[in-house]
């Protein structure tokens, strides 16, 4: 018997053999890896540490016929078949980015929870498609992205346009939601990085260790599937999930007023090996010349080469270590990336991005108020137009009357304008604007708005800690300054390829604006049952005059014959001999 | 007579003309005690910017007002100043002249009655007479003109203006015996802020008192001219909702307007009993009291109309004070309305100077002979008992509402509760005033039947007692 079994097994071992593994080699060219860490430090000595990894597969994820996954996460690939979605962006963000100090980031993501998707036309009834994706990815992400219901979700005209491969943009099939209350911590981090082919275990995802990552300014990871062309022909579509995540870490405070960093410094690791399913690991080390002075810092090991790119329309150098280069590891069992400066910098002379915003609440007291936008046009002499996406929560009543746009003391009026006005406890506020910024302008956007009283149930537990008002969202097609030269997409890094560029002279850029905390007036949450019983009174005493009123008439009160009291003293008056009552 | 009517119109437009240049007018504006959600200037000009915006004002919960008022601004928006002012000329001209008609009717019944001897020997002190009633209705249209209740619902702009002149001139209509105008009219009014509804039933007895036709179920001329004023009531409506339809293409002003005033879904703090009261409600129970509160508007109609249906202009007052008490969002712009009508009612007032009278003679009784003790509550002039105590609570009110609402929303140093304590306290006041006068009315009556001394069977003085 156990003989038989053996041979049985043989056989059945021969016979699988060959066949997977040409259908693996096969897959193995259709998915790939590419990862890659971008290190920058920033203009105010800190230092952003931005992770890409893509994941690229040409299959078509809509056909239904995927049925083995590799590379490509099965959760989010299903999800992408079940649901119809053609466009998923979800980002989970702790802390904001502070475009005027740090400059433009590769990807910038609003302060909580974002989730924008396209579905496909296919796609009947939209509504309950998004609310089963957000439910889902609630679960898979452990964010409380199931909070996304009408209330906060919004379908923007302009502002989101697929950032892949499309036919239409029907902007019926897009959702969007912001979740600014969302707090980000490890047990976001952790469902993230199972998403990666090789986990936490091996590559640059080694770095990511919770208690670092959370130690941070800015700490924001991002998840975007979308499909693309297969090649340069586009006759066929491949899907890319794209890993983002960043990290700013203070470096000038906490590491005693120097700016030097290394690997070890930031995540107390460093890179020992690299991902085996990975085709390409990079690092990116941003070592551009500031002010046309010659080089004032070096870093260690010498990179494998050194890079030049126009990103964001500016000249950049980056040091480069490629992870699969042999040498690299040749000469020590890791590498640790140091970065030194020779000289203390300046840091007077900080570089403004050309578009920065700010925003913030005017006005005092409980009743009314006002948002503010500043939008900052810092280029000499080229004027641009801005998308403005602002989303308000119903419960702030927008005045859409009270708009004023004010550029140099002029009204500006903007060309394109969709408002939305919210509806109680269904929709929330949408405005869209296409404003014109004049060259080296300031663009003040104020709205009125009135704070509602809710019911006492709405309140979220510590009321008086204030609301949340998601970010505005600005999107502009910026112009350069230094000429771009067009780049094939596949070869160039990987933070440099997420939006596509139109043309040379401009690159986009999509800007998130501060949150704001807004107080409402609140009722108090002690007094259900006396407000219940005291305006309750108030109606009684009305219905008991008006009873007492309606259906009893005057009567001329005839002497009684009075009570057992007056009976019990006349009999006592009797035996006195008085007269009786 | 008219020359006063025109120095009060004077005054009136002078006051608000001064007022809308002063700083004030923001301040005033801003108000939640005259501007409500239905009816603040502030949302009218957001529904017409939204127009302007190719939105429907209705696709939002901002604007509230019918399709008419989004018609009537969007011409005058820039008169708006002058249209309100006019608005409340018109109001109470329209209150001048139906007091006026009404007091010739009040005199030419009480002439009648008299002559007919039906009322008792004795109460020639209850008799109005022609020179107190003369300036009764100018005292009505100064009440409305230059109450600061009105004066600052105008300067605020609130539409709650428009709707008082509506049912002004349905009670001037009616009053002068238009039926086709009284019911156009009401439908008009109902049509604006739904709730005068309940008028319905004082107008039609009005109405089929002076066509002498009695008010008895079993007659038919009395159903016959009952379902004539409801039709015409009725098709007025249609006429007018049909016509708001076409003026926007849509339906969506119905849900918007009436929706929203039946279900209170916005709870911003005003006058009335609702927004706290919901604010602090259990979400399941929330649908039941929503009814049980609405149901208050409409509930004491039919007594009141049994009641009263021999004085259908006081079940009118009674209608529309009950209106401003329990309608979901009220302004002090709607007790401006039935507060105009208090001087119609001054002859119930007087008697309490009749009672100071009694109470010295009282007291000087007792002084001289000290035997018998001053029964009280046996003379005949405990007629508005509490006018006094009432009018200090509704002045005080007033003057508390800005105090505390400054005290919750700008200092920080007083919770809602305060706010609300207040509302409590002035629909107290108003409901005390409005059964006060009811029970001084209902009182007067039965002493014009029976005689101001009642006796008892024995001879001694009696008292009057409800039973």
């Amino acid at each position: 018997g156990g003989m038989a079994a053996l041979l049985l097994l043989l056989l059945l071992l021969v016979a699988a053999g060959p066949g997977p593994g040409r259908a693996e080699e096969e897959r193995e060219r259709r998915d790939a890896l590419r990862e890659e860490l971008l290190l920058s430090p920033l203009p105010t000595g800190d230092v952003a540490a931005t992770f890409q990894f893509r994941t690229r597969w040409d299959a078509d994820l809509q056909r239904g016929s995927v049925s083995h996954y590799r590379l490509f996460p099965k959760a989010l690939g299903r999800l992408v078949a079940a649901l119809g979605v053609r466009e998923l962006h979800l980002a989970l963000t702790q802390g904001f980015w502070r475009t005027r100090y740090w400059g433009q980031p590769p990807l910038q993501a609003p302060a909580g929870a974002e989730l924008w998707v396209w579905f496909q036309p296919t796609v009947t009834d939209v509504d309950k498609a998004w609310k089963e994706l957000s439910n889902i990815l609630s679960g898979i992400f452990c964010a409380s992205l199931n909070f996304i219901d009408s209330t906060n979700t919004v379908i923007p005209t302009a502002s989101f346009k697929p950032l892949g491969l499309a036919n239409g943009t029907d902007h019926h099939l897009l959702r969007y939601a912001v979740l600014p209350r969302e707090v980000v911590c490890t047990e976001n981090l952790t469902p993230w990085k199972k998403l990666l082919p090789c986990g936490s275990k091996a590559g640059l995802a080694v770095l990511l260790k919770a208690e670092r990552l959370f130690h941070s300014s800015y700490h924001s990871q991002a998840v975007h599937i979308r499909p693309i062309c297969r090649d340069a022909s586009c006759l066929a579509v491949s899907w890319e999930l794209r890993q983002t995540l960043t990290v700013v870490f203070d470096f000038f405070s906490s590491g005693q007023g120097k700016k030097d960093w290394s690997l070890f410094k930031m995540f107390s690791r460093t890179l020992t090996d690299t991902c085996p399913l990975a085709s390409q690991s990079k690092v990116y080390v941003d070592i551009s010349p500031k002010n046309k002075e010659k080089e004032l810092l070096e870093v260690s090991p010498p990179p494998t080469s050194v890079h030049e790119a126009v990103v964001q329309g500016d000249k950049k150098t980056y040091a480069v270590y490629d992870l699969l280069n042999p040498s690299l590891f040749n000469t020590s069992r890791s590498l640790n990336v140091q970065l030194k400066w020779k000289r203390p910098q300046d840091s007077s002379e900080m570089p403004i991005p050309t578009l920065h915003a700010q925003r913030y609440v005017g006005g005092y007291g409980l009743q009314t108020g006002e948002i503010c936008t500043l939008i900052y046009n810092t280029h000499p002499y080229r004027a641009f137009p801005v998308i403005l996406l602002e989303t308000v929560p119903w419960y702030l009543r927008l005045y859409v009357h009270t708009l004023t746009i004010i550029t140099k003391g002029k009204e500006n009026k903007p060309s394109y304008i969709h408002y939305q006005p919210a509806q109680d406890r269904r929709r929330p506020h949408l405005l869209e604007m296409l404003i014109q910024l004049p060259a080296n302008s300031v663009t003040k956007i104020t709205i009125q708005f009135e704070r509602a009283l809710l019911k006492w149930t709405e309140y979220p537990p510590d009321p008086n800690h204030g609301f949340y008002v998601g970010s505005s969202v600005l999107s502009a097609l910026v112009p350069s300054v230094t000429a771009m030269k067009d780049m094939d997409l596949e070869q160039s890094p990987l933070f440099t390829s997420l939006f596509p560029s139109s043309d040379g002279s401009s690159y986009f850029v999509r800007l998130y604006t501060e949150p704001l905390l807004v107080n409402l007036p609140t009722p108090d949450f002690s007094m259900p049952y006396n407000v219940i019983c005291l305006t309750c009174t108030v109606v009684a005493v009305c219905y008991g005059s008006f009873y007492n009123l309606l259906t009893r008439t005057f009567h001329v009160e005839e002497p009684s014959r009075g009570g057992l009291a007056k009976r019990l003293a006349n009999v006592i008056r009797k035996f006195r001999g008085v007269p009786p009552l | 007579m008219a020359a006063p009517l025109v120095l009060v119109v004077l005054a009136a437009v002078t006051v608000r003309a001064a007022l809308y240049r002063s700083s004030l007018a923001v301040f005033i504006a801003e108000r939640v005690e005259v501007a409500s959600p239905l009816n603040a200037w502030k949302r009218v000009v957001e529904g017409l910017a939204l127009l302007d915006l190719g939105v429907s004002p209705y696709s939002g919960a901002i604007f509230h007002e019918t399709p008419l008022i989004v018609y009537l601004f969007h011409f005058l928006i820039e008169y708006a100043e002058l249209v309100f002012m006019i608005t409340d000329v018109l109001t109470a001209v329209a209150l001048y002249l139906a007091i006026q008609d009404f007091n010739k009717v009040v005199f030419k019944k009480q002439k009648l009655l008299i002559e007919l001897d039906k009322y008792a020997p004795d109460v020639a002190e209850l008799i109005q007479t022609p020179m107190e009633m003369h300036y009764i209705p100018l005292k009505v249209a100064l009440f409305y003109l230059l109450n600061p209740y009105t004066v600052m619902s105008c300067v605020a702009k609130s539409t709650c203006a428009i709707n008082n002149s509506v049912i002004a001139f349905f009670i001037l209509a009616t009053i002068k015996g238009s039926a086709f105008l009284s019911a156009v009219f009401l439908a008009l009014a109902t049509y604006q802020s739904l709730y005068p509804v309940t008028l319905f039933a004082p107008a039609l007895l009005y109405l089929l008192q002076r066509q002498f036709i009695p008010i008895k179920l079993k007659s038919k001329s009395f159903w016959l001219y009952t379902m004539q004023y409801a039709s015409l009531y009725l098709c007025s409506l249609v006429v007018i909702i049909c016509l708001s339809f076409f003026l926007l293409n849509s339906w969506d002003f119905i849900p918007s307007v009436y929706g929203f005033i039946l279900s209170v879904p916005d709870l911003t703090p005003n006058i009335g009993l609702f927004w706290y009261f919901f604010a602090e409600m259990f979400e399941h129970f929330s649908l039941f009291f929503v009814c049980v509160f609405q149901i208050n508007v409409f509930f004491y109609t039919i007594p009141l109309a049994i009641k009263l249906k021999e004085h259908p202009v006081f079940f009118m007052f009674v209608q529309l004070a009950i209106i401003s008490i329990f309608k979901s969002y009220p302004t002090l712009g709607d007790v401006a309305l039935y507060m105009a009508f208090l001087p119609v009612w001054s002859h119930l007032y007087r008697y309490y100077l009749f009672y100071k009278k009694f109470l010295k003679s009282c007291i000087l009784q007792m002084l001289h002979s000290r035997l018998r003790l001053c029964n009280l509550s046996s003379t005949p002039a405990t007629v508005l008992r509490n006018i006094f105590i009432l009018s200090c609570v509704l002045i005080f009110c007033s003057f508390l509402f800005p105090v505390l609402w400054h005290l919750w929303i700008y200092a920080g140093s007083a919770n809602s509760n305060f706010y609300y304590a207040i509302t409590l306290t002035f629909n107290i006041g108003q409901i005390l005033l409005i059964s006060d006068y009811f029970y001084a009315f209902l009182r007067r009556e039965y002493y014009l039947t029976h005689g101001l001394h009642l006796t008892r069977q024995d001879g001694t003085e009696a008292m009057l007692v409800l039973k």
